[in-house]
């Protein structure tokens, strides 16, 4: 499995986790065969606590499928950030994930951004496997 | 009656890619159902184990969510669409201790060490691990951070980081044991690592040469699992709260002054912070630091081993933690009183709507200008100020100046300027009118701070020639007067 972001989505999702922390930030990522030509943002709607928890509503959720059709890309998945936490996914990110969307995380260490990894829930939902990112233009 | 369901982006690898299918249903419940049965991988994905739809699913009818018509009773009309449209959710773990990770094993010698613990239920053989496998970082190596790094250490904690630029001075080892008599001009994180190496070589010491800062907190913080606060100022003690609350670590907080100390646990997951306590901070001055009230020597031993108490709750799990409560210990009284403490939904760092959401300038916040406390006294020629050269030779040379110390008698006991009255700051609102307005005075306490404070006083009293002596009396002893004692 691997996923490629072009540069400007690599740039958008880093810059939007520097911006929102020490919150997550998080957004839909859309594209086409793999590969993610529009991070687009979406606001953190959590009310758990911002630090350690991101959630996009249902009628963000439309918003951004919505947007998909209309730019003829498809709906890939999504990305959040781990402030001040490794770009691994933690099992409230498991229990929560759905199949067969690309989860990208960017880890933001004091407000610098780190790592960033991709990931899809395996078919039994029992872990998440590793993809590979790759940088396009 | 066939209802249209629309089928969002995930679950269209297990509806043969279809965006929308056909199925039968009078109901809401009777439509997922036909549908899991019709396309059985949908099936996991929707339904938690317990059966129930999981909660980051949505059924919407039309435009309402389920939740808010009939649930899975919403029945369904001709012409109705549903929708299966996702929450999506997730966040960076939030466990304080890493249960998840493999605890690391204990060696012969531990066992053997640590087996006071081991046979307790509370702490047992996996409590130990996670001792082990704990990492906790003291802010300052003085009164408070001194016991509680030992027994932290003793205890058997794995790593333990300690932040502090001081050097060890004569006037510490009152109280701060884990420097003695041969540390004296050392600086304290070589001491005090010998010192912890000593009593457990099990354990990892990790020093941090640095003044704790908006800059370096973050950083400091990150690979720690508990804060223990050990400072004795106030823009530091903001900073750490801070901090701790936007990295998520919990705060074995202590604070001392004179015979009265104090201890909370804050900025845990659920419970309040520093700021639910104390929003702003109290005006400078306000509040006199150890260096100029005193302190009880064993009083930072009992509130120090509080927060390592309290550490080693918080990392083991065990007992009922300090939070949500605020201790106060008064050793001359010998009494603990306990307040309660919530967490503020208005709170500025960790409130529902936080307008702090990063560090901010501590000593901005907290009033004072920067690095005051550690002001070295710079050449003065000014009208505000003078040196101690520049009294004595005033003195020398027969001016007339009224020196006006406003330190406490029991300081004035150790050493003072010759001829200097004693007013402490505390009586010169009530006293100033002794003094002649037009005096040509010289404020002096022991460093120089609250001597500040009384010439501003004396100064919005209408006082025109009011000077402070820079460096105070240690000042006066350095340059002046060797043969008095300093402290």
């Amino acid at each position: 499995m691997a996923i490629t972001l072009t540069a400007a989505v690599d740039a958008a999702i880093r810059a939007h986790g520097r911006e929102t922390f020490p919150h997550e930030c998080c957004g839909a990522m859309l594209g086409k065969d793999g590969v993610v030509r529009e991070a687009y943002a979406l606001p953190n709607t959590t009310e758990e606590g911002p630090r350690r928890r991101f959630l996009v509503r249902p009628d963000d959720y439309r918003v951004a499928e919505q947007r998909a059709r209309e730019a003829r890309l498809e709906l890939l998945g999504f990305y959040h950030s781990h402030p001040d936490h490794p770009a691994t996914p933690s099992q409230y990110d498991l229990d929560h994930a759905w199949p067969s969307f690309s989860y990208v995380i960017v880890s933001v260490m004091a407000g610098e951004d780190q790592l960033l990894t991709s990931w899809q829930l395996q078919a039994d939902r029992s872990a998440f496997d590793e993809e590979t990112v790759t940088n396009g233009d | 009656m066939a209802t249209k369901i629309l089928i969002p982006t995930p679950l269209r690898p297990f509806t043969d890619k279809l965006d929308a299918v056909d199925i039968d249903g009078a109901t809401i419940g009777e439509l997922l159902h036909n549908l899991t049965t019709k396309y059985a991988g949908l099936k996991q994905h929707l339904y938690a184990a317990d059966g129930k739809l999981r909660s980051f699913v949505n059924i919407y009818v039309n435009d309402d969510d389920i939740r808010y018509l009939q649930k899975d009773q919403t029945p369904l009309k001709p012409g109705d669409t549903v929708s299966i449209i996702p929450s999506v959710a997730g966040g960076a773990p939030t466990e304080v201790i890493k249960e998840q990770e493999a605890l690391p094993e204990l060696s012969g010698d531990e066992v053997k060490r640590y087996s006071r613990h081991l046979i307790m239920p509370e702490v047992g053989l996996e409590g130990q691990r996670k001792l082990k496998a704990a990492s906790v970082l003291c802010i300052g190596a003085g009164g408070l951070g001194s016991p509680a790094a030992m027994y932290l250490a003793a205890a058997g904690i794995g790593k333990i980081g300690i932040v502090d630029f001081d050097v060890v001075d004569f006037s510490n080892l009152q109280r701060q044991i884990i420097h003695g008599t041969p540390d004296v001009g050392r600086a304290k994180l070589a001491s005090a690592k010998d010192r912890l190496n000593a009593l457990n070589p099990n354990v990892q010491v990790e020093t941090y040469d640095e003044a704790l800062s908006s800059e370096n907190a973050m950083r400091l913080f990150a690979p720690y699992d508990v804060i223990l606060d050990g400072t004795d100022n106030f823009p530091t003690r903001y900073l750490v709260n801070d901090a701790c609350v936007l990295s998520g670590k919990p705060n074995a907080y202590g604070s001392i002054f004179r015979f009265e100390g104090q201890a909370s646990v804050f900025a845990t997951k659920d419970g309040p912070c520093y700021r639910c306590l104390y929003p702003e901070p109290p005006p400078p001055g306000l509040v006199p630091s150890c260096a100029e009230g005193g302190v009880f020597g064993v009083l930072p031993g009992i509130i120090g081993v509080i927060q390592a108490t309290e550490t080693i709750k918080l990392i083991l799990g065990a007992g009922e933690p300090l939070i949500g409560r605020f201790l106060i210990y008064d050793a001359l009284r010998m009494r603990f009183r306990e307040l309660k403490l919530r967490k503020d939904a208005d709170c500025p760092v960790c409130g529902t709507h936080p307008t702090v959401t990063k560090l901010i300038d501590y000593e901005q916040f907290c009033g004072v200008a920067p690095h005051q406390v550690a002001a070295a006294a710079p050449p003065v020629t000014s009208m505000d100020a003078l040196s101690s050269i520049e009294l004595k030779a005033e003195l020398d040379r027969g001016d007339e100046v009224v020196i006006v110390d406003v330190r406490e008698p029991q300081e004035f006991q150790i050493n003072r300027l010759p001829g200097s009255i004693l007013i402490p700051l505390g009586d010169l609102p009530k006293r100033y009118v002794e003094l002649d307005p037009n005096a040509n005075i010289v404020t002096q306490c022991k460093s120089g701070m609250r001597s500040a404070k009384a010439q501003d006083f004396l100064r919005s009293k209408g006082f025109t020639k009011v000077r402070n002596l820079t460096g105070g009396v240690l000042g006066w002893v350095d340059q002046v007067d060797p043969s008095q004692p300093k402290y």
